[in-house]
């Protein structure tokens, strides 16, 4: 599953539940297989539908916070920070049982994302099922384009953003049906039927896409507060709105 | 050619959503059904430019079976590994020219149940289209609700590798 053109190297890995597509220099293979390592480790330590992950054991009360990895503590600190943020919209516990999954993600990406700057590369791209992390630009000036599927129009898209050095996230009902659950009320949020945030790193733009969408009508606002963050979204009945500086990233 | 890959990667979501998402099947309308028969008109709803392909390898095609023995010249065929899915094998083969998809075979489906052979009639076609007016776009990647780690990606992006 490794390819692409000259002096590119493609790859897309089947890891976290979803493919996880790697755009970055040739000779950053190296760091490639490390973040490809890393992502997996990641799974093995946080996923939820694992039974002996930290994540898992954690939340059976098997394992203290003392005895599980020490990102999951990081990971927790930052969960809490998120949910402060957005009034208890993003939360660790979102099918009543825990469940960092939220967070964890966009983290995991955006790491491996870094791994592969340290390694030299100032232009790549890591696609985490449909999160997407860019650092730098796509070579020759020219802006990394983006995008945005169409929720309601399967296969099709809505829009297309561009930019350089940014990360975009997008929370729906599209790929796995309404699963994002309002934790005010305990039903699946149905206003949207998705909600794209852009901002510079996917550790947060991520967690601010999945509690925009579960706020729904209420998240214009709230990104709108947010500094270095914009948003779009598309309703549930078909109609769409963004956020005041959205239209910069627009391609 | 990456650019290729990665929108086709995002396109393929499209189709899983139509596995994943069933409400949606009940609802085609019976005109976008019969676009199975091969017109260029898949794209033509999607919103997005139509492409500006030559009109002698017309995008919307979809043919069942291999192509690799009657391509002109200028054309290559890449096939993708047989990928397994729940719903049965699935095999993809893409027909080339210039770096550029200008044909998508399938060389393998899973025909066992009614909803099987709607997606081959309804999603493998409209993926398809998709992939094709997607390829225009120019874009790196596509941002959306998380997909699922399904067979369709893997079979349709072994072939996108396998030419890259």
């Amino acid at each position: 599953m490794t390819g692409g053109q000259a002096g590119r190297l493609r790859h897309a890995e089947h890891v976290m539940g979803t493919v996880v597509s790697f755009d970055v220099p040739s000779c950053a293979a190296d760091a490639l297989g490390r973040a490809v390592r890393w992502l997996h480790w990641v799974d093995g330590t946080f996923s939820p539908y694992r039974v002996d992950s930290d994540v898992s054991r954690f939340g059976a009360g098997e394992l203290s916070l003392a005895q599980c990895a020490p990102e999951l503590t990081e990971v927790l600190e930052a969960c809490a920070a998120v949910s402060a943020l957005s009034g208890g919209y993003f939360t660790t516990t979102p099918g009543g049982r825990f469940d960092p999954s939220g967070y964890v993600k966009g983290w995991a990406i955006e790491r491996a994302a870094a791994m592969i700057t340290a390694a030299g590369s100032a232009e790549h791209s890591v696609n985490g099922g449909g999160d997407v992390q860019c650092v730098g630009d796509r070579g020759s000036g020219q802006l990394w384009r983006i995008g945005i599927a169409d929720p309601l129009r399967p296969g099709t898209l809505a829009l297309v953003v561009a930019g350089r050095d940014f990360a975009v996230a997008t929370s729906g009902i599209a790929e796995r049906g309404p699963h994002i659950v309002n934790p005010h009320t305990g039903q699946p949020a149905a206003d949207l039927a998705s909600v794209t945030v852009v901002g510079s790193g996917l550790t947060l733009t991520d967690a601010y896409a999945t509690a925009a969408f579960a706020m729904g009508s209420g998240a214009r606002d709230w990104v709108e507060s947010l500094d270095g963050y914009e948003a779009f979204a598309i309703t549930s009945r078909g109609a769409d709105w963004q956020t005041s500086g959205f239209r910069a990233y627009l391609a | 050619m990456r650019r290729v890959i990665l929108a086709v990667v995002g396109t393929v979501a499209g189709l899983v959503a139509l596995l994943s998402f069933k409400s949606h099947l009940p609802t085609v309308p019976s005109a976008a059904v019969s676009t199975t028969g091969g017109t260029s008109g898949t794209s033509g709803t999607s919103g997005t430019p139509a492409p500006s392909s030559s009109p002698a390898t017309v995008p919307g095609e979809y043919p069942m079976g291999s192509l690799a023995g009657q391509l002109p010249t200028g054309e290559t065929a890449v096939t993708g590994h047989v990928a397994t899915t729940v719903y049965g094998p699935v095999q993809i083969q893409l027909i080339m020219r210039s770096s550029k998809i200008v044909k998508v075979a399938v060389l393998r489906q899973p025909m066992n149940t009614i909803r099987d052979i709607q997606i081959g009639e309804f999603a493998f076609p409209k993926l398809i289209g998709e992939t094709l007016t997607a390829q225009t776009a120019k874009i790196d990647a596509v941002s959306g609700a998380s997909y699922t780690s399904a067979g369709y990606i893997q079979s349709l992006q072994s072939a996108l590798d396998n030419g890259a």
